[in-house]
């Protein structure tokens, strides 16, 4: 009996060493993005020699940063920021609609063409941007597809396979009869998708939509290579402008611009983490 | 495949009430996203694989030169250099990053206190996007080695080790995410089993829990793979292929390029002639990546038989 006592007391005397050595890990786990923040606050030559310190009398500049990184590059961050959020959110939107209906009418269809459709869905799933990027560059350059409102088509196009992979997947699972009754109720087709389909793709459609907002939001070469880059700037190609072409750059303002596109994305993260870390799960396990 | 044997099981190809009327909107279900997937990849698909076959400065004007291109682009020694640099970094990252995560997710699934903070935390860097990480990195690295008077553009060995130190802090989470399912799928008995048997924690560990996992396993090898062969952004952001070393004739590698940034830079780079080139390499590239892919499905397939 106290032998087992004992052995209680151990097990969770390790689990306690375990909790203490895994905060300290954490700590170590946010600390490039403290220092990040803590950087974005010191004066250009600070950044470099002392990226450690916390910020002191003379290096501290306040939000200094800040104010000169809005307009740094002659390009105002807002409007990249702008770019950003437009482009994200109207190619997932584009790519969530048409995909699903797609995926319906291969599912339910099930002609030659739409598995054919499907297949090659699948197979544009392996391929590395960089083997289409140069004819894709040059063929949405001839269709005008090279600006902010147009891109989404560019990325409906890119990104179809995996959603419409997906998609198929959930639809075939559904059960036909819903669809039969309200058929036989009297819907059209678009009636029945939209109104009895479409609310039953919901998990699938979050799982999809996180994906394909985390991968536009963070895409750099896609839109780098489609887009006029004097006149749009996503973030990441405005950072990269940034930090590529001038051979001394303002880190400090570098650092508060780098802030800025962080904050986004971690208050995404942190108020839909339930959902991203499902929809990532499933998206690894598409194979 | 299988899937579309049960289908047609499924009699839903005899649904009239179905399938007729929605064949009737297919210019407002299927047209839409075919024809952008025309345009975004099939076409730019089968252009850039017949204009690897040729000489070309834009798509209109091309001349056809047959395999001269392939021939150029493996002798081209910044090219192959960039292969078995991708290649040893994928080996590497793949070790330490699928190691780490797995002994992380195996941590916290064993009821330890904070268990969820830790997993939020953890996953985080997943989200940044590979530019932004780069420059925080390569901030951080400097910062280290400006004490010693150097940087992490001077020598190829920061180089790689910066990116491997990146890639864990960007993945470890990822692949954590995908053991925890795994690990939490292991039978509750099995495991009660070994215990019963007198089995210790390392035995449970090696004999009971990790076969078990192999299916979560095998996806994340892949993945690391796969991503480590196409990484790019952070490649570019971090290093951007320096140190250059000049070679003697004439030609400069650059030490830390990876493949998907070496074909980047022989189309916008370095001088135009190179396109048809730069297009043969990205052939060779997909055919790499495509079958690395292809080995993934079969393996994942032949696990699922076997269970």
């Amino acid at each position: 009996m106290s032998r087992h006592v004992e052995t209680l007391s151990q097990e969770q005397r390790s689990k306690r060493i375990l909790t203490f050595t895994f905060t300290v890990i954490a700590i170590f786990y946010v600390l490039p993005i403290m220092l990040v923040l803590i950087n974005s606050m010191k004066s250009n030559s600070y950044v470099n020699m002392e990226t450690f310190a916390l910020p002191n009398a003379n290096s501290f500049v306040g939000l200094d940063n800040y104010k000169t990184g809005m307009t740094f590059g002659n390009y105002p961050f807002l409007k990249s920021a702008l770019y950003s959020l437009f482009i994200t959110v109207a190619s997932s939107v584009l790519i969530l609609i048409c995909t699903s209906m797609a995926a319906w009418y291969i599912a339910r269809v099930g002609s030659l063409f739409g598995k054919i459709v499907y297949y090659l869905c699948v197979f544009s799933m392996v391929v590395p941007f960089q083997m289409v990027m140069f004819t894709l560059a040059k063929t949405a350059d001839t269709l005008k597809l090279n600006t902010p409102w147009t891109i989404p088509i560019v990325y409906l196009g890119f990104g179809a396979g995996l959603a419409v992979f997906m998609f198929t997947g959930f639809v075939k699972a559904l059960p036909l009869e819903i669809e039969e009754a309200a058929a036989i109720d009297g819907c059209g087709p678009l009636r029945t998708f939209f109104r009895v389909v479409f609310p039953m793709l919901k998990p699938t459609m979050i799982s999809v939509g996180v994906l394909e907002i985390m991968w536009v939001w963070n895409d750099y070469l896609l839109p780098y290579l489609v887009l006029d880059i004097n006149k749009y700037r996503t973030i990441p190609i405005h950072i990269q402008y940034l930090k590529g072409s001038y051979g001394t750059v303002d880190l400090g303002a570098t650092m508060a611009l780098i802030m800025l596109s962080i904050v986004p994305v971690i208050v995404f993260y942190l108020t839909c983490q339930k959902y991203i870390i499902k929809g990532v799960a499933a998206g690894a396990v598409k194979g | 495949m299988r899937l579309w044997k049960r289908k047609r099981d499924n009699a839903a190809l005899n649904s009239i009430l179905i399938r007729r009327p929605i064949q009737r909107y297919f210019w407002l279900f299927l047209l839409p996203t075919f024809a952008a997937f025309c345009v975004g990849f099939l076409y730019p698909f089968c252009k850039g694989l017949f204009l690897s076959f040729c000489k070309f400065k834009t798509t209109s004007k091309w001349t056809w030169v047959g395999l001269t291109n392939y021939a150029k682009a493996l002798a081209d020694p910044s090219f192959m250099h960039a292969f078995w640099y991708t290649a040893i970094f994928a080996l590497v990252s793949l070790i330490i990053i699928n190691v780490l995560a797995f002994a992380v997710a195996y941590v916290l699934t064993q009821g330890i206190k904070g268990s969820n903070l830790f997993r939020t935390v953890f996953f985080m860097p997943n989200l940044i996007g590979g530019i932004v990480l780069g420059y925080i990195w390569s901030m951080i690295f400097d910062g280290i080695l400006t004490h010693y008077g150097t940087s992490i553009l001077l020598e190829t060995k920061y180089g790689f080790w910066g990116l491997i130190i990146l890639m864990c802090w960007q993945q470890i989470g990822y692949m954590m995410i995908i053991y925890i399912a795994g690990l939490q799928s292991v039978p509750e008995d099995m495991l009660e089993a070994a215990k019963i048997d007198g089995a210790t924690k390392w035995q449970t560990l090696w004999r009971v829990t990790i076969p078990n996992v192999m299916p979560s396993i095998t996806i994340c090898t892949f993945l690391t793979l796969t991503n480590s062969f196409k990484l790019f952004d952070q490649n570019l952001a971090l290093t951007e292929g320096r140190p250059f070393i000049m070679q003697a004739g004439g030609l400069t590698v650059k030490t830390t390029e990876m493949l998907a940034l070496n074909i980047v830079n022989s189309f916008y780079s370095t001088n135009v002639n190179s396109r048809g080139v730069g297009q043969a390499k990205a052939v060779l590239f997909f055919i790499l990546v495509a079958a690395i892919g292809l080995i993934q499905l079969k393996s994942t397939r032949s696990k699922e038989v076997q269970q």
